[in-house]
Order: C-alpha cells, then structure tokens, then sequence
C-alpha cells in the first residue's frame, strides 16, 4: 500500500535519454534554420568570388557598355540591364492597374460570392502554370496573333523611338505581355488578401456619412490597404526581374541596343540561359558579374518590399 | 428652421457620381475578365494541342535526335521520370530543412533576433531568381565534381529545385505551427511530456494540413522550373536504368519543352506541347490538391 502510493506520487525525474533526445532534437531544428542563412551567404560568396575577375577588370564600365564580344574578351551588360529594368517596370505598369482593379471586383459586392471566388481561384491557378509553357504559349499562339496590332502601332508611331523598328516576331514588347501575364497573379491575389483585412467597421462608417461605392474604395479601402498592396507590386517586381523561361524564349535574345521596344534584346537572366552552358573563360566571370547585378536587384527590391510592409501597415483591433 | 433639402431623395441615375460609379465598376470588371482570359487561353491551348499529340507511344518513348527522323520525334518517357526523379529528390532534401526551420521558428524562438533573421533571409531566399539557384548549384556542385567526380547530374538538378522549395516551406510550417493554440501545448507539459514530444506528437500532427498544403505547393513550383535545371542537370534522351544513372544528365519535361519549342522541326514542337499537357494537368492537380487538404485541417487559415 505504501510503495504504491509513493511510485504513484513521487515526482518523476527526467531520463537521461529523454533530455538527451529534447537537446538533440533542438540542436537539429537549429541547424535546419540556419541552413537558410547559409545558403544565401554562400550564394551571394559563390557568385561574388567567380565574377571577381570581371569585376577587376571591367569596373563599373561594365554596367555602361554594351559590348558582348567573346573574341576580344570586351563585355558590358548595359543591353541586358536596360531589357530587365525596362521589360519588368513596363510589364508592372500594365499588370498593376488589371491586378488592383481584379482584387477590387472580386472583394467588394458587385457580383454573388461564388463567382468572385472562381474568378480569384481562376487568377491564382494562373500562378501554377511553368513559365516554359508559358514561353511555349507565347511563341506559337501570342506573338503570331499580336504581330498584326504590332505593325499597326508602328506603322502610326513609328517616328517616337520607342516604336521605330518593325516587329518581326521575337521582341521586347511580347516578352513585356508574357511577364504581364506572369506577375499578374501575384499583384492580384497579394491586394486581395490585404483588400479583404480591412475591417467591415470602416467601409461602413465610410457609407454611413453618405460616401459612394468609390468614393469608399478610393478614400477609405485603399489607402487602408496600401502596405499589402505595395508589397505585393514590389514582391511582382522583383519577380519580372528574376523571371527566365518565357522571356528567354520570347525576347530575341540580341545584345544590341535598340530605343525600339519591337526589337530583339536580352535581359540579364535571358543572357545568363542563353549563354552560361556553353560560355568558357572570362565570359563566365562576365555572366557571372551580370547574375550578380541581377542578385543585387532582386535583393534591394525584396528587401524594400518587406520594409514598406511593416512600415505602412496599420494594425486594426 | 427649414433642415429639409429641395432635392429629391431617390437614386437620380445621371448623376455624375453615380455615373462615375457606374464607369469604374464597369471597368473594373472588365479588368478582371482581362485577368482571367489569359488563363482560359493558355490552358485550352496546351490541353486541346498539347492533349492531340498524347498517346502511348508519346508517353513511353524516347526521344529521337532533331532532325533524324521528321515524322516521328519518339516520345516523353524519360523526361517524365526525369522530372519525378528530380522531384523526389529535392523533397527529401528540403522537407526536413523547411519543415525543421519551420518547427525552430514557430516552437523555439518565436521573436528572437535569430529568429527574425531566418524569417528575413528566408523571404530573400524566395526572392532569389530561380536562374541563380541553378549557376549557384553550377558552380559548386558541377563544375567541382564534388559528387564523385560527375558533372552534370540529376542529384544537382534536384539540389538546385530544393533551393526554390525551402523558402515556402518554412513560411507555410511556421504559419501553420503558430495557428496552433497554445492551450494545446500547456495542456501537452502538463501532463508531463517533453518538447520534443509535444511537437512530435500534439502540434506537428494539428498543423499537419496545412504543412501539406505547403510541401504540396512548393513542390508544384518546383517540379515546372526549368532554369535550375538548365546547367545543372542538363537533358538526356535515355531513360535511367541504373542507380549510377543519377550521376549523369537527366532529361526533364520543363527543359525538353525548352529544347524542343525551339527546334525547327514540326516534330520536335509536338513533343514540346505534349511535354506541356503532361506538366500543366499534373501541377494543376497538384495545386488543386494541395487546396483541397488545406481546408481539412483543424487549424486552417481557411477555419479558423
């Protein structure tokens, strides 16, 4: 009776192996996290330490040149930085207002809920499809069907730069409407999270002192939502930047700097498909030089994605 | 005294705010029909063309050298074990680590400095271009032939896709952790279990659907990337037949579409649209999928 008792309410004193297995157990999660810091310190070393020879040589110099030329071993990135910078804030300046005003119609009560939802699903499931076969879509179906419209546009405007060589299939403005088509799902469904966040109480408030359907949105919604939304257009950004398959395929993949937005021309990931398999020497520093421009980018883009996140959001009880 | 207004109560339609209204919804609309068009266009395209050159043959053979033979490009056989092969392998590298990462975020550390850090450098992680992940994987893996002295091989192809798969699962493991109330964990040390068994067995298992839904979605991701795949694990036209196999280049869906869509050859493009119909029914189902067993979870976002 007296044992039983005592074995029944005597405090349990931890294993030896049970600690073992919790301190190990820690130990492991701990290293899985901080596998993520060393992934992306070695990438940023790695690409660092193998354009260290272009960088040397080249300088600055390299982001203003234009020249690609592996016999004279004189390389410059200008072509493709201008393509990534122009394709991926051209294609942002399309893809914002369609992404915005889609998260709008599918978060506010035009239509009956199920079909928002389906439109919202339909937009998301965009996101699931490779960007191969997007570039796959692009070169058979899209660029032979918009060619036509194409040469009407520079047929009319063909004296403003921008528009001065005549479409002959693969070019900038296609490869702009593919990242469109691409980035759009992010903007969309990233404004329609944070459109749905704000609460009730305020558009409420907003139709009670009389304001209109827009007046709300514009006044109210929006400026309430705005951290989402920016996080997301620059989350967008830094993915048309980054983005590879369908403009590779779509682009024309051509050094030469052109004004024209129908002409061939590269960026700096298109460069790096195109030539990193089968480049040797200083060509491979080059391209890595250019990955590492890309890198920085990306980064400056990412980051400042997540500071205006945290700065402008505002927290609602 | 007079407070009543002259003007009329009713919806009075010509007015300019109400016309105004009118125009914006009007527009908007059509921006939503403007979204969603391209996603009708691409999938009825790769389905009806992509699902005219399905067949067995297309499904189990190899593919002919371009140019050999213009009639018959042979088929996608290794290029679809290719792609599942490669899968595989990149979710045996980063289920652990992002699922791990995930558990020290969201059960460890919740707002250390350490701990912010990860979360940051994680959503850098998922930023990275996906091309960087595959010079990155290039230059250390494949150009050392660090991997007993291979090069090209479909092990580095799958080390470059676990890249791209980390950085979501962590997010969605530490979402899903932290959507666990904590009663369950208090009630878990009350009654005497350790850390590790209170993970282990209370809140791994409560937040299991929606770490699924995660895994399942990086994986989509992950298995429709090509650029990671271009420099690392390269295209072979053989199907594997041996575990030494792994070492060499491996074909792959995403990167035969790559070669294929810019053959000359008719031929060579019809692989490429059935290569596509394979890849787009898979994803979506996988997609599907993996929304699906998010909402069967007790502590779904979509619930809670």
């Amino acid at each position: 009776m007296d044992k039983a008792s005592t074995s029944k309410f005597s405090l349990r004193t931890r294993p030896t192996s049970e600690k073992l297995v919790d301190v190990g157990f820690k130990n492991i999660v701990v290293a899985m996290a901080s596998m993520v810091a060393i992934v992306l310190f070695s990438i940023f070393a790695v690409v660092y330490y193998e354009s260290n020879e272009s960088i040397s040589r080249y300088g600055l110099r390299f982001l203003f040149s234009s020249a690609w030329n592996p016999v004279t071993d004189e390389y410059g990135a200008f072509t493709a930085i201008y393509g990534t910078l122009f394709t991926s804030i051209a294609s942002l300046l399309i893809a914002v207002p369609l992404g915005v005003g889609t998260a709008i119609f599918i978060t506010e009560n035009i239509i009956p809920e199920y079909i928002r939802n389906i439109i919202g699903i339909m937009v998301e499931l965009l996101a699931a499809i490779p960007s191969v076969v997007l570039g796959l879509w692009a070169v058979f179906i899209m660029e032979p069907f918009i060619r036509p419209f194409l040469n009407i546009i520079y047929e009319l405007f063909g004296f403003i730069p921008f528009f001065s060589t005549q479409p002959l299939g693969a070019g900038m403005m296609p490869a702009i409407l593919i990242l469109v088509v691409m980035i759009l799902p992010i903007i969309t469904s990233i404004s329609k999270d944070s459109l749905n966040q704000v609460p009730l109480k305020l558009r409420q408030a907003a139709y009670g002192i009389g304001a209109s359907r827009w007046t709300t949105i514009f006044k109210v919604i929006i400026p309430a939502a705005i951290s989402g939304i920016t996080g997301g257009v620059l989350l967008a950004l830094g993915r048309a930047m980054g983005e590879t398959m369908a403009v590779t395929m779509i682009i024309g993949n051509s050094n030469n700097f052109s004004w024209s937005m129908f002409a061939p021309s590269y960026t700096i990931s298109a460069m790096l498909a195109n030539q990193f398999g089968e480049a040797d020497g200083s060509q491979v520093s080059s391209l890595m030089y250019a990955a590492l421009i890309l890198m920085i980018l990306t980064l400056l883009v990412n980051v400042f994605a997540q500071w205006i996140v945290k700065r402008l959001s505002l927290k609602y009880q | 005294m007079n407070y009543t207004s002259q003007k009329s109560l009713t919806y009075n339609p010509s007015l300019t705010r109400n016309v105004g209204n009118k125009a914006l919804t009007l527009a908007v609309a059509l921006f939503a029909i403007i979204s969603v068009l391209p996603l009708i266009l691409v999938i009825s395209y790769v389905l009806i063309k992509g699902g005219s050159y399905i067949n067995l043959d297309t499904l189990i053979l190899e593919p002919e050298p371009p140019g050999d033979d213009l009639l018959s490009a042979g088929g996608i056989g290794p290029a679809i074990t290719g792609t599942f092969i490669m899968s595989v392998i990149a979710s045996i590298i980063s289920i652990p680590v992002g699922v791990g990462g995930g558990i020290y975020l969201a059960e460890y550390s919740k707002s250390g400095n350490f701990a912010k850090f990860i979360r940051f450098g994680s959503n850098v992680l998922a930023g990275v271009p996906s091309i960087i992940a595959g010079v990155f994987i290039y230059a250390i893996i494949v150009s050392t032939k660090i991997l007993f002295g291979s090069m090209f091989s479909g092990i580095a192809g799958g080390i470059s896709l676990s890249i791209l798969m980390v950085p979501t699962i962590i997010k969605t493991t530490d979402e899903a952790l932290k959507l666990v109330p904590n009663d369950m964990r208090r009630a878990a040390f009350g009654v005497g279990a350790s850390k590790f068994l209170m993970i282990t067995n209370i809140t791994l298992p409560a937040a299991f659907s929606s770490i699924s839904t995660g895994v399942l979605l990086a994986l989509a991701r992950a298995a429709g990337e090509t650029a990671p795949l271009m420099f690392t694990a390269l295209f072979s036209r053989y199907y594997i037949t041996s575990f030494d196999d792994l070492f060499y280049e491996m074909g792959s869906l995403s990167v035969l579409i790559y070669n294929f869509a810019l053959e000359p050859y008719e031929a060579q493009n019809q692989l490429a649209w059935a290569a596509s119909f394979i890849l787009v029914v898979v994803l979506l189902s996988l997609n599907i999928l993996s929304r699906w067993i998010g909402t069967l979870g007790a502590f779904s976002k979509n619930k809670v």
